[in-house]
């Protein structure tokens, strides 16, 4: 019974993670410009990765398995989002400038993009 | 039949990649990336070879009677950080030649020796 | 079945990398090259492999390229002729090797020629010969041991190239001046530079735990050099060339270098004392298995030793290049 339950919760954790992954990935592609894009990858990437270890835990709960995917967790909440500060902060200072909503030149919209 | 050579065949595709610019292209960055391409496709070739149905890794545990083979292993792992050492080399070769003739594309080069001579 | 997938993935980029002008990306997708083919090597059962590969080919393969780019420009120039003639050379070499490959074994089949050498002999025999359970350390350290040591010298000796190709001579540079460039770059750099703090020391750790598991796990010398070298470039990168030699000085890691070659040879010369064949570490002690961890251990520490100062003496000549050719070109500006 056990068993069943830890399964069934890890698979919900897996498919949530992956579902993440997927949709950030979309984000990727489908996004305007580096600031929004980067946005789709950092924050749902951060999600997915917590997503998919826990589901792993749940897999094995073996202590000492259990205790190196809990230190990959930590690594990962302190690495992803410094990853993403530090790319935004690089296009920012070489003067790439977040494209904003202005209807004027909607129809141009890479033209901002500059 | 199909899926048998299926990884060799990718070895196959991936190394004429790597051959391909580096015979194709002047620059001399490019080249050494795709030296790189070519070297790696020649890891995956030996790894694939090492691969044995139904094997685990070659870690020594109980209950396990198949293993897949050491011995590829042991030839790429080593490889691979000598691979990034040699291409630390030639970057820095690169690097030298910008200084000298200001520039790392093939044909300037030429054009900058025949000048020379 | 993951694994056709990810041949595939590393065709795509391999394709995308030729049409690629811009090197900056190329070197990008040099590195998710090198994380894929890492992937792929986990799921041929090769850890130990994807391992380094993880660690080299997205890690310090990228960076030394975008180093060198730094210094090259990043522009790649179209090339006037029309590559018919490389496409045609290509394509023949193609099927011919496609040809050969016709008579290979298949692909899993346990009895290929490649696993009925040598290899039942290390899987049979190497817990009683060795003692330890990770076959691919027993064949690296001490099996193929004099095989390893030629591979240690290169890459020492790739060290020394690169050494011998960038190095410039610098004159001492005063404390206060590196402090205001230290200072001046903080602000830039405050939150990476605190996140960075805290997790170094973790990852010298890391390659630590790496050196000395690696006869249990996956894990050795050369992963836990390339770690502890990443973790030491990683604080180059943020506080600045100038603050990093004087933590790391130069002259002690080019010593390092040379002392990692040095043990592992002479490991091998007291075997050759104590009466056995070179590197046959069952001479270092009475008991033949004893003396083959021994052996490893300290053949692994040689190993990542030199790895580990190649790695860093590489990264800091070619920054100390840059800092050169920088101030070169100020100079230029202020003589105009």
């Amino acid at each position: 019974m056990m068993d069943i339950i830890m399964n069934i919760s890890s698979a919900v954790f897996l498919l949530i993670g992956s579902f993440l992954c997927v949709s950030g990935g979309v984000g990727i592609l489908r996004f305007p410009d580096l600031f929004t894009r980067m946005h789709a990858a950092g924050v749902t990437d951060t999600l997915a990765s917590a997503m998919i270890l826990t589901g792993l835990m749940l897999q094995n709960p073996d202590g000492l398995v259990i205790l190196k995917l809990i230190i990959i967790l930590l690594m990962t909440l302190f690495i992803s989002p410094t990853a993403s500060h530090a790319l935004a902060r690089a296009a920012m200072i070489n003067g790439l400038k977040p494209m904003l909503d202005k209807p004027a030149d909607h129809e141009g919209g890479m033209s901002s993009k500059t | 039949m199909l899926i048998g050579l299926y990884n060799y065949w990718v070895v196959v595709v991936l190394m004429m990649i790597g051959f391909y610019i580096v015979i194709a292209n002047g620059n001399l960055i490019k080249k050494i990336v795709g030296l790189s391409i070519f070297q790696t496709s020649v890891f995956i070739f030996y790894i694939s070879m090492a691969k044995v149905d139904g094997g685990t890794a070659p870690i020594l545990a109980e209950g396990i009677k198949q293993y897949s083979n050491p011995l590829p292993h042991v030839l790429i792992l080593t490889a691979i950080v000598v691979g990034i050492a040699t291409t630390a080399v030639g970057l820095a070769l690169a690097v030298r030649i910008k200084e000298a003739y200001g520039s790392i594309e093939e044909e300037e080069i030429q054009a900058k020796d025949n000048l020379d001579c | 079945m993951t694994s056709v997938f990810l041949l595939a993935f590393l065709v795509v980029i391999a394709v995308a990398i030729v049409r690629m002008r811009d090197l900056l990306a190329v070197s990008m997708l040099l590195g998710i090259y090198g994380l894929l083919s890492a992937s792929f090597f986990v799921t041929m059962d090769a850890v130990d492999v994807a391992f380094t590969e993880a660690s080299v080919g997205a890690g310090i393969s990228t960076l030394l390229m975008l180093a060198a780019i730094t210094l090259t420009g990043r522009s790649e120039h179209p090339t006037r002729h029309k590559p018919v003639l490389a496409l045609f050379v290509v394509l023949i070499t193609g099927c011919l090797l496609i040809y050969g490959t016709l008579d290979m074994p298949y692909f899993g089949s346990a009895d290929a020629p490649i696993h009925l050498h040598v290899a039942p002999h290390y899987i049979n025999n190497s817990m009683q010969e060795i003692g330890i359970p990770n076959i691919v350390t027993s064949v690296l350290a001490s099996y193929r041991g004099f095989d390893t040591f030629g591979e240690v010298v290169v890459i020492f000796t790739a060290g020394m190239g690169v050494l011998a190709l960038l190095s410039v001579v610098r004159r001492a540079e005063n404390i206060t001046k590196i402090d205001s460039i230290n200072d001046s770059m903080h602000a830039e750099y405050l939150i990476l530079r605190i996140v960075v703090k805290a997790l170094i020391p973790f990852i010298l750790l890391y390659a630590l735990y790496v050196q000395f598991h690696g006869d249990f796990g996956p894990g050795g010398g050369f992963q836990a050099g390339v770690i502890f070298a990443a973790a030491i470039i990683l604080y180059a990168m943020l506080f600045g060339m100038s603050t990093a030699r004087r933590v790391i000085n130069q002259s002690v890691i080019q010593f390092f270098a040379a002392i990692g070659v040095l043990l592992y040879g002479s490991v091998g010369v007291v075997a050759l004392i104590n009466g056995k064949s070179f590197l046959d570490y069952s001479a270092l002690s009475a008991d033949p298995v004893a003396g083959q961890h021994l052996g490893i251990l300290l053949v692994e520490l040689g190993v990542g030793l030199t790895v580990a100062s190649v790695m860093v003496i590489i990264f800091f000549n070619f920054e100390g290049r840059r800092d050169v050719l920088q101030s070169q070109e100020n100079n230029h500006k202020g003589d105009n």
